[in-house]
């Protein structure tokens, strides 16, 4: 298909190979905390660097490994009781095995091991874990001289990972209220939390997290798309575009411009991404952290302020007879 | 094959012929399947009945595929004898009848033919009673004869006392075949199982488990017991924007309430092959000003079910034998709306299922006035 440009590819079409790049020396890190084996994989450099390694794990790495590794492997063994040690049953049930959280009746108490007592347990390693790659996060940007934006990123969703585990359920006076370890249970936790508090999407700050997050995945559209575009003149090459502007920033601000009158500049479209990325879970979270503790119904709260419409009836059932209905979906006429 | 002029004039004109191909393929292709199905319209086409204000999604789907109910084509029935005054009763013929005893004895017989067609076709007489070929029926001495005294009752009750959801648009009402459908253990039974999960304890132990009664879903497995045995709250929602109740207060509903309802729910659907807004308005599942005529009904019809359970059906536990227990807790099988429903949200698809039969549709004298009528019509005639 020779008509087809060989640049509109969704895999990487350039890949380098050399001696491997084994990093810099930064001055507050051990060189022995790094592993030294590196090697080249042309698979993973379709979608990226084609060298794996070296990688440096530190302490923080270590212990987020191992506290991730417990919280996992609670979970599992939880699950494989639960289906008698069978590894077949495992295998076939394991989308709808779930470790609980406690019953409501405990509160804030530690409750008995079988009834959600694990599920604390393994809560707290979860919670050691992400923070601990949290501060790795933080400080291998620190040790790079780098700024720490992705670092706040994460930090970000770990603020709506806290809302759901920790700081509402304190706040509603019950662990019952996290969220529990398994595929359709988790699920079902979301569907029920929107039911039960009277449909989440009458939430606002839940209005808005939606509206970053599909925000986001326009961005990331329109800016990959963009890029791509123009590569061939070197479009890739962000960030010396930002300071030296060549044709491939021209032609793409331009493009914009006559689309839709106004155009992001090389290091504008990052600082939009990241906002729209990082105000998606900010403003869930904040979502989250009002409902049940602020408002208990979403709805009727969204109707009390005119943000909801408030029908009046009557709702015209009445023109529908008797709401019976034959086979062939036809309705029944009359009714009494 | 082709002209020499041909040939050589395709050489030098060279063109590439795939690209017109591919696209012109693609857009013909579109345009065929898009015409296809505008005149042919789609095999998997729903057809919907709008059933409320528009702009809500008020709306009951019915899938034509679907058929009617197959046990319908078995289904018995026989008009009543019109009893002749002096006419000998089942109470004075017959020893040990306790229940349809001020029934004359041709219409007696007629009943309990109904009932072996209906719920014995294979077993015949003598699934009830052990020495019918000997011509003896009043001994008790089968459990099967027991249930089935204390079945009729419940019929009776459900049709007399329960009218306002048997009959609820039309007279319908319910018989034995309602439910049992031809099978002496009707399909659609239920037992409490919970908990489903034998090693936890609280909401870890009555959901994630792929069982019948969560409609095969991770949700509580409890809900029909909780809600259709005993008498728990069904709705979870608070009706103003604020209440402040807290989850460790039990007459708080929580999520894990919420998911069983949720889970009552999905049987509620299933059960009656309806969706969520047959009964519910879109946009306020909860609000009672805003449900369809249909919610009342089927509130009725939970108050129903747990009236049968609790005082039909439970009671019966130690009369049956082991085998027919539940496996956990051996209880007695219970009824819930798929019991008679099996799929349809009009049962028998809105058969009457007591014109024929006035001796099951309320306890003591049967009133046979409709099928007077006819007869004195004819004398005068």
């Amino acid at each position: 298909m020779s008509w087809w440009p060989e640049y509109q590819n969704i895999f990487t079409q350039v890949q380098v190979a050399g001696p491997p790049e084994m990093g810099v020396q930064p001055d507050d890190m051990d060189i022995r905390d790094r592993t030294r084996g590196t090697s080249i994989s042309t698979l993973i450099g379709l979608v990226g660097n084609a060298q794996l390694g070296p990688i440096y794990l530190g302490i923080y790495g270590v212990v987020s490994l191992a506290t991730g590794t417990l919280w996992l492997n609670i979970i599992g063994f939880n699950m494989l009781a639960q289906v008698d040690w069978s590894i077949p049953e495992f295998i076939r049930q394991l989308f709808w095995l779930s470790l609980e959280p406690p019953s409501p009746e405990y509160g804030l108490r530690m409750p008995p091991l079988y009834d959600g007592g694990w599920y604390m347990i393994a809560s707290f390693f979860l919670l050691v874990s992400v923070m601990s790659w949290w501060v790795r996060s933080y400080s291998l940007a620190k040790q790079h001289k780098m700024g720490k934006h992705v670092a706040w990123a994460f930090l970000a969703a770990i603020w709506l990972f806290l809302v759901l585990g920790l700081f509402r359920p304190i706040l509603m006076g019950s662990w019952s209220e996290m969220v529990p370890y398994g595929i359709f249970p988790h699920l079902d936790w979301t569907t029920a939390f929107s039911i039960r508090y009277g449909n989440l999407y009458y939430n606002p700050f839940h209005c808005l997290s939606i509206v970053f997050l599909y925000g986001s995945v326009l961005l990331f559209a329109m800016h990959g798309g963009t890029i791509l575009a123009v590569t061939r003149y070197g479009g890739d090459r962000e960030l010396e575009q930002i300071y030296d502007r060549g044709t491939a920033t021209e032609r793409a601000s331009l493009f914009w411009r006559w689309t839709m009158g106004f155009n992001a500049t090389m290091e504008g479209i990052h600082r939009w991404a990241w906002w729209f990325a990082v105000l998606t879970p900010i403003t869930g979270g904040i979502g989250i952290l009002l409902t049940g503790t602020v408002v208990d119904n979403w709805f009727i709260w969204a109707q009390e302020r005119n943000f909801a419409p408030t029908y009046l009836e009557p709702y015209g059932y009445e023109y529908y007879g008797t709401g019976e209905f034959d086979l062939r979906g036809a309705e029944i006429a009359g009714g009494e | 094959m082709f002209p020499k002029w041909f040939s050589q004039w395709n050489r030098e004109n060279p063109v590439d012929i795939y690209k017109p191909v591919v696209i012109f393929g693609a857009i013909g292709g579109a345009v065929v399947a898009a015409a296809v199905l505008v005149s042919w319209g789609t095999p998997y086409r729903v057809e919907a009945v709008q059933t409320g204000p528009p702009g809500i999604g008020m709306m009951v789907a019915d899938f034509d595929f679907r058929g009617p109910d197959p046990t319908l084509a078995e289904y018995y029935t026989e008009a009543p004898y019109p009893p002749e005054p002096g006419e000998p009763l089942a109470g004075e013929v017959y020893e040990n009848v306790q229940v349809l005893g001020a029934v004359t004895e041709a219409n007696f017989l007629r009943v309990m033919n109904a009932i072996t067609q209906w719920v014995s076709p294979e077993q015949g007489c003598a699934y009830c009673h052990a020495q019918a070929d000997e011509g003896l029926y009043a001994d008790d001495n089968l459990y099967t004869k027991v249930v089935s005294r204390r079945m009729i009752q419940m019929t009776q009750t459900i049709n007399d006392e329960w009218s306002g959801h048997v009959n609820y648009n039309a007279e319908v009402g319910v018989n034995c075949y309602s439910c049992h459908r031809g099978q002496p253990v009707p399909t659609e039974i239920w037992f409490r199982i919970d908990p489903a999960v034998d090693v936890m304890e609280g909401w870890g132990g009555v959901q994630n488990r792929v069982t019948a009664q969560s409609q095969f879903t991770s949700l509580p497995s409890d809900a029909l017991y909780r809600y259709l045995y005993e008498d728990a709250r069904i709705s979870v929602h608070d009706l103003e924007s604020r209440v402040g109740d807290w989850p460790s207060d039990p007459d708080s509903p929580t999520w894990q309430d919420t998911e069983r309802t949720f889970s009552l729910m999905n049987y509620f659907s299933n059960s009656l092959g309806v969706n969520c807004v047959f009964c519910h308005n879109s946009r306020a599942f909860y609000d009672p000003s805003q449900y369809t005529p249909q919610w009342a009904n089927a509130s009725l019809a939970i108050e129903m079910v747990r009236d049968l359970n609790t005082i039909y059906l439970e009671p019966l536990v130690d009369v049956y034998p082991p085998v027919r227990l539940g496996p956990i807790y051996a209880d007695a099988p219970k009824a819930a709306c798929k019991t008679c429903h099996k799929g349809y949200h009009k049962p028998m698809q809105g058969l009457n299922a007591i014109a024929d039969w006035p001796e099951l549709a309320a306890p003591g004298v049967p009133d046979y006035s409709a099928f007077l009528v006819e007869e004195t019509a004819a004398v005068v005639r």
